[in-house]
Protein backbone atom coordinates (compact mmCIF):
# COMPACT_ATOMS: atom_id res chain seq x y z
CA UNK A 1 0.00 0.00 0.00
CA UNK A 2 1.08 3.36 -0.68
CA UNK A 3 2.15 5.91 2.00
CA UNK A 4 -0.25 8.43 0.98
CA UNK A 5 -3.50 6.05 1.36
CA UNK A 6 -1.69 5.00 5.05
CA UNK A 7 -1.71 8.94 6.22
CA UNK A 8 -5.11 8.95 4.66
CA UNK A 9 -6.45 6.05 6.18
CA UNK A 10 -4.88 6.62 9.93
CA UNK A 11 -5.22 10.54 9.90
CA UNK A 12 -1.82 11.15 10.17
CA UNK A 13 0.15 14.66 10.36
CA UNK A 14 2.84 15.50 8.02
CA UNK A 15 5.92 16.93 9.48
CA UNK A 16 8.00 16.94 6.07
CA UNK A 17 6.00 19.22 3.71
CA UNK A 18 6.58 18.51 -0.23
CA UNK A 19 8.04 15.11 0.18
CA UNK A 20 7.03 11.96 -2.62
CA UNK A 21 4.31 10.41 -0.34
CA UNK A 22 3.98 7.81 -3.36
CA UNK A 23 6.27 5.15 -2.36
CA UNK A 24 5.28 1.36 -1.51
CA UNK A 25 4.95 0.48 2.59
CA UNK A 26 5.79 -3.23 3.04
CA UNK A 27 5.15 -3.46 6.57
CA UNK A 28 5.82 -1.31 10.06
CA UNK A 29 7.46 -1.86 12.63
CA UNK A 30 7.32 -0.25 16.50
CA UNK A 31 10.45 0.12 18.70
CA UNK A 32 12.15 2.70 20.76
CA UNK A 33 15.43 1.07 20.86
CA UNK A 34 17.71 2.43 17.55
CA UNK A 35 19.95 -0.72 17.34
CA UNK A 36 16.76 -2.65 17.56
CA UNK A 37 15.12 -0.90 14.69
CA UNK A 38 18.71 -1.34 12.91
CA UNK A 39 18.79 -4.59 13.12
CA UNK A 40 15.27 -5.83 12.40
CA UNK A 41 13.54 -3.42 10.80
CA UNK A 42 13.14 -4.27 6.79
CA UNK A 43 13.11 -1.74 3.92
CA UNK A 44 10.09 -0.15 2.80
CA UNK A 45 8.34 -0.56 6.44
CA UNK A 46 6.89 2.72 8.95
CA UNK A 47 8.73 3.10 11.96
CA UNK A 48 6.61 3.50 14.93
CA UNK A 49 8.17 4.98 17.49
CA UNK A 50 8.11 8.10 20.76
CA UNK A 51 11.70 9.40 19.77
CA UNK A 52 11.49 12.39 17.99
CA UNK A 53 15.27 13.94 18.14
CA UNK A 54 17.48 13.94 14.85
CA UNK A 55 19.07 10.37 15.09
CA UNK A 56 15.71 8.95 14.36
CA UNK A 57 16.45 10.21 10.40
CA UNK A 58 19.94 8.57 10.04
CA UNK A 59 18.49 5.00 11.34
CA UNK A 60 15.54 5.60 8.45
CA UNK A 61 17.48 6.45 5.95
CA UNK A 62 20.25 3.48 6.38
CA UNK A 63 17.52 1.31 6.77
CA UNK A 64 15.37 2.86 3.45
CA UNK A 65 12.51 3.00 5.98
CA UNK A 66 9.42 4.46 4.23
CA UNK A 67 8.79 6.89 6.51
CA UNK A 68 8.66 7.22 10.36
CA UNK A 69 5.28 7.74 12.30
CA UNK A 70 5.96 9.60 15.84
CA UNK A 71 3.01 8.87 18.13
CA UNK A 72 1.21 9.99 21.11
CA UNK A 73 0.67 13.63 19.81
CA UNK A 74 4.88 14.52 20.26
CA UNK A 75 6.46 17.16 17.99
CA UNK A 76 10.06 16.39 16.52
CA UNK A 77 12.21 18.48 17.04
CA UNK A 78 13.53 21.40 14.41
CA UNK A 79 16.18 19.59 13.55
CA UNK A 80 14.54 16.33 13.15
CA UNK A 81 12.47 18.05 10.90
CA UNK A 82 14.94 19.54 8.72
CA UNK A 83 16.96 16.62 8.57
CA UNK A 84 14.28 14.01 7.12
CA UNK A 85 13.30 17.02 4.69
CA UNK A 86 16.43 17.29 3.53
CA UNK A 87 16.89 13.62 3.86
CA UNK A 88 13.78 12.95 1.84
CA UNK A 89 12.22 11.06 4.47
CA UNK A 90 8.60 11.14 5.25
CA UNK A 91 8.29 12.25 9.25
CA UNK A 92 4.74 11.56 10.14
CA UNK A 93 2.99 11.90 13.62
CA UNK A 94 -0.55 10.77 15.80
CA UNK A 95 -2.24 11.48 18.38
CA UNK A 96 -2.37 7.55 19.10
CA UNK A 97 -0.33 5.71 21.61
CA UNK A 98 2.32 3.44 19.81
CA UNK A 99 -0.03 0.03 20.66
CA UNK A 100 -3.19 1.92 18.81
CA UNK A 101 -1.43 2.83 15.75
CA UNK A 102 0.53 -0.45 15.29
CA UNK A 103 -2.72 -2.49 15.78
CA UNK A 104 -4.43 0.09 13.30
CA UNK A 105 -1.49 -0.07 10.50
CA UNK A 106 -1.19 -3.65 10.61
CA UNK A 107 -5.16 -4.32 9.81
CA UNK A 108 -4.84 -1.82 7.37
CA UNK A 109 -2.24 -3.63 5.92
CA UNK A 110 -3.21 -7.12 6.16
CA UNK A 111 -6.71 -6.71 5.23
CA UNK A 112 -8.31 -8.35 1.77
CA UNK A 113 -8.68 -6.12 -1.02
CA UNK B 1 35.41 13.99 -7.02
CA UNK B 2 36.56 13.62 -9.95
CA UNK B 3 37.48 9.97 -10.40
CA UNK B 4 35.18 8.07 -11.52
CA UNK B 5 33.57 5.07 -9.48
CA UNK B 6 34.26 2.34 -11.68
CA UNK B 7 37.70 3.53 -11.55
CA UNK B 8 37.59 3.53 -7.78
CA UNK B 9 36.16 0.28 -7.66
CA UNK B 10 38.76 -1.28 -9.46
CA UNK B 11 41.84 -0.01 -8.03
CA UNK B 12 40.08 0.58 -4.37
CA UNK B 13 39.18 3.51 -2.55
CA UNK B 14 40.17 4.76 1.16
CA UNK B 15 38.51 7.28 3.13
CA UNK B 16 38.52 8.96 6.25
CA UNK B 17 35.67 10.89 8.43
CA UNK B 18 36.45 12.13 12.02
CA UNK B 19 33.52 11.55 14.30
CA UNK B 20 33.63 13.85 17.70
CA UNK B 21 32.10 12.21 20.52
CA UNK B 22 29.41 13.02 22.54
CA UNK B 23 27.94 14.77 19.64
CA UNK B 24 24.61 12.91 19.21
CA UNK B 25 23.22 15.41 16.71
CA UNK B 26 25.43 14.46 13.92
CA UNK B 27 25.48 11.22 14.79
CA UNK B 28 24.88 8.69 12.13
CA UNK B 29 26.24 11.25 9.54
CA UNK B 30 29.07 9.48 9.27
CA UNK B 31 27.74 5.92 8.50
CA UNK B 32 24.72 7.44 5.92
CA UNK B 33 27.72 8.96 3.85
CA UNK B 34 29.50 5.46 3.84
CA UNK B 35 26.03 3.85 2.33
CA UNK B 36 25.62 6.33 -0.39
CA UNK B 37 29.69 5.49 -1.20
CA UNK B 38 28.67 2.12 -1.18
CA UNK B 39 25.88 2.28 -2.93
CA UNK B 40 27.56 4.40 -5.61
CA UNK B 41 29.76 2.10 -5.92
CA UNK B 42 27.05 -0.68 -7.47
CA UNK B 43 28.07 -3.16 -4.59
CA UNK B 44 25.36 -5.72 -3.96
CA UNK B 45 21.98 -4.24 -1.81
CA UNK B 46 22.19 -6.80 0.80
CA UNK B 47 26.09 -6.08 1.09
CA UNK B 48 25.38 -2.57 1.67
CA UNK B 49 22.81 -2.65 4.31
CA UNK B 50 24.81 -4.95 6.19
CA UNK B 51 28.16 -2.77 6.16
CA UNK B 52 25.55 0.14 6.96
CA UNK B 53 24.41 -1.75 10.22
CA UNK B 54 27.78 -2.42 10.84
CA UNK B 55 29.10 1.00 9.87
CA UNK B 56 25.93 2.86 12.49
CA UNK B 57 26.58 0.74 15.31
CA UNK B 58 30.68 1.43 15.35
CA UNK B 59 30.11 5.19 14.42
CA UNK B 60 27.88 5.55 17.76
CA UNK B 61 30.13 3.58 19.92
CA UNK B 62 32.21 6.32 19.21
CA UNK B 63 29.74 8.84 19.82
CA UNK B 64 28.93 7.23 22.81
CA UNK B 65 32.22 6.43 24.35
CA UNK B 66 34.82 8.07 23.25
CA UNK B 67 35.99 11.62 22.94
CA UNK B 68 36.81 11.51 18.99
CA UNK B 69 37.64 8.81 16.81
CA UNK B 70 38.70 8.03 12.85
CA UNK B 71 36.86 5.89 10.87
CA UNK B 72 38.60 4.63 8.10
CA UNK B 73 36.84 2.79 5.01
CA UNK B 74 38.11 0.93 2.39
CA UNK B 75 36.76 -0.84 -0.59
CA UNK B 76 38.39 -3.31 -2.80
CA UNK B 77 37.07 -5.33 -5.69
CA UNK B 78 37.15 -8.40 -3.18
CA UNK B 79 35.84 -6.77 0.55
CA UNK B 80 34.64 -3.58 2.58
CA UNK B 81 36.89 -2.87 5.31
CA UNK B 82 36.24 -0.46 8.43
CA UNK B 83 39.01 0.35 11.08
CA UNK B 84 37.30 2.60 13.41
CA UNK B 85 40.00 3.52 16.24
CA UNK B 86 39.35 6.04 18.69
CA UNK B 87 40.41 7.77 21.90
CA UNK B 88 38.00 7.24 25.01
CA UNK B 89 37.29 5.15 28.12
CA UNK B 90 37.77 1.84 26.34
CA UNK B 91 36.29 -1.55 27.26
CA UNK B 92 37.20 -3.20 30.59
CA UNK B 93 35.75 -6.35 29.57
CA UNK B 94 35.09 -7.01 26.08
CA UNK B 95 33.29 -10.95 26.16
CA UNK B 96 30.80 -8.83 28.50
CA UNK B 97 30.31 -6.39 25.93
CA UNK B 98 30.02 -9.01 23.27
CA UNK B 99 27.01 -10.38 25.34
CA UNK B 100 23.65 -8.71 23.66
CA UNK B 101 21.75 -7.23 25.71
CA UNK B 102 24.98 -6.01 28.46
CA UNK B 103 25.38 -2.20 27.87
CA UNK B 104 27.15 0.97 29.92
CA UNK B 105 25.10 3.57 28.33
CA UNK B 106 23.80 6.58 30.66
CA UNK B 107 20.14 6.83 32.01
CA UNK B 108 20.26 9.97 29.81
CA UNK B 109 21.30 7.48 26.29
CA UNK B 110 18.83 5.14 27.33
CA UNK B 111 16.10 7.77 26.77
CA UNK B 112 17.05 8.47 23.63
CA UNK B 113 17.02 5.22 22.68
CA UNK B 114 20.52 4.19 22.42
CA UNK B 115 21.99 1.22 24.88
CA UNK B 116 20.22 -1.40 23.66
CA UNK B 117 23.15 -3.78 24.36
CA UNK B 118 23.47 -4.37 20.58
CA UNK B 119 25.63 -2.54 19.38
CA UNK B 120 28.78 -5.12 19.08
CA UNK B 121 26.78 -7.88 18.53
CA UNK B 122 24.96 -6.15 15.74
CA UNK B 123 28.79 -5.70 14.26
CA UNK B 124 29.90 -9.28 14.93
CA UNK B 125 26.40 -10.36 13.17
CA UNK B 126 26.97 -8.48 9.82
CA UNK B 127 30.48 -8.95 8.93
CA UNK B 128 32.48 -11.54 8.10
CA UNK B 129 35.72 -10.81 9.91
CA UNK B 130 35.09 -8.84 13.08
CA UNK B 131 37.98 -8.43 15.54
CA UNK B 132 38.47 -5.84 18.77
CA UNK B 133 40.76 -4.44 20.84
CA UNK B 134 40.44 -2.14 23.47
CA UNK B 135 42.68 -0.55 26.33
CA UNK B 136 41.33 1.05 29.34
CA UNK B 137 41.31 4.48 29.22
CA UNK B 138 43.06 5.00 26.00
CA UNK B 139 40.12 3.89 23.63
CA UNK B 140 39.25 1.22 21.54
CA UNK B 141 40.22 -0.29 17.55
CA UNK B 142 37.53 -2.39 16.02
CA UNK B 143 38.20 -3.74 12.58
CA UNK B 144 35.43 -5.13 10.37
CA UNK B 145 35.74 -6.83 7.05
CA UNK B 146 32.73 -7.65 5.03
CA UNK B 147 33.51 -9.72 1.98
CA UNK B 148 31.51 -8.83 -1.40
CA UNK B 149 31.53 -11.79 -3.05
CA UNK B 150 31.19 -14.37 -0.75
CA UNK B 151 30.48 -14.84 2.84
CA UNK B 152 26.86 -14.62 4.88
CA UNK B 153 24.24 -13.30 3.10
CA UNK B 154 21.13 -12.45 4.91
Amino acid sequence: MLLQEIVRHLNLNIFTANLNLEVEVTGGYTSDLLSDVIANAQEGNLWITLQVHPNVVAVGKLKDLAGIILVNNRQPEEETRRKAEEENLPLLGTKENAFIISGKLYALLTQKT
Amino acid sequence: MAKNRSDERENGLIQQFSITGGDFYHAGHVSTQIKEILKELGIDPNIVRRAAIAAYEAEMNVVMYAQKGLFTLEVTPQKIHFFVEDEGQGIPDIELAMQEGYSTATPEMREMGFGAGMGLPNIKKNSDIFKITSEVGKGTVLDIIIFINQGKNQ
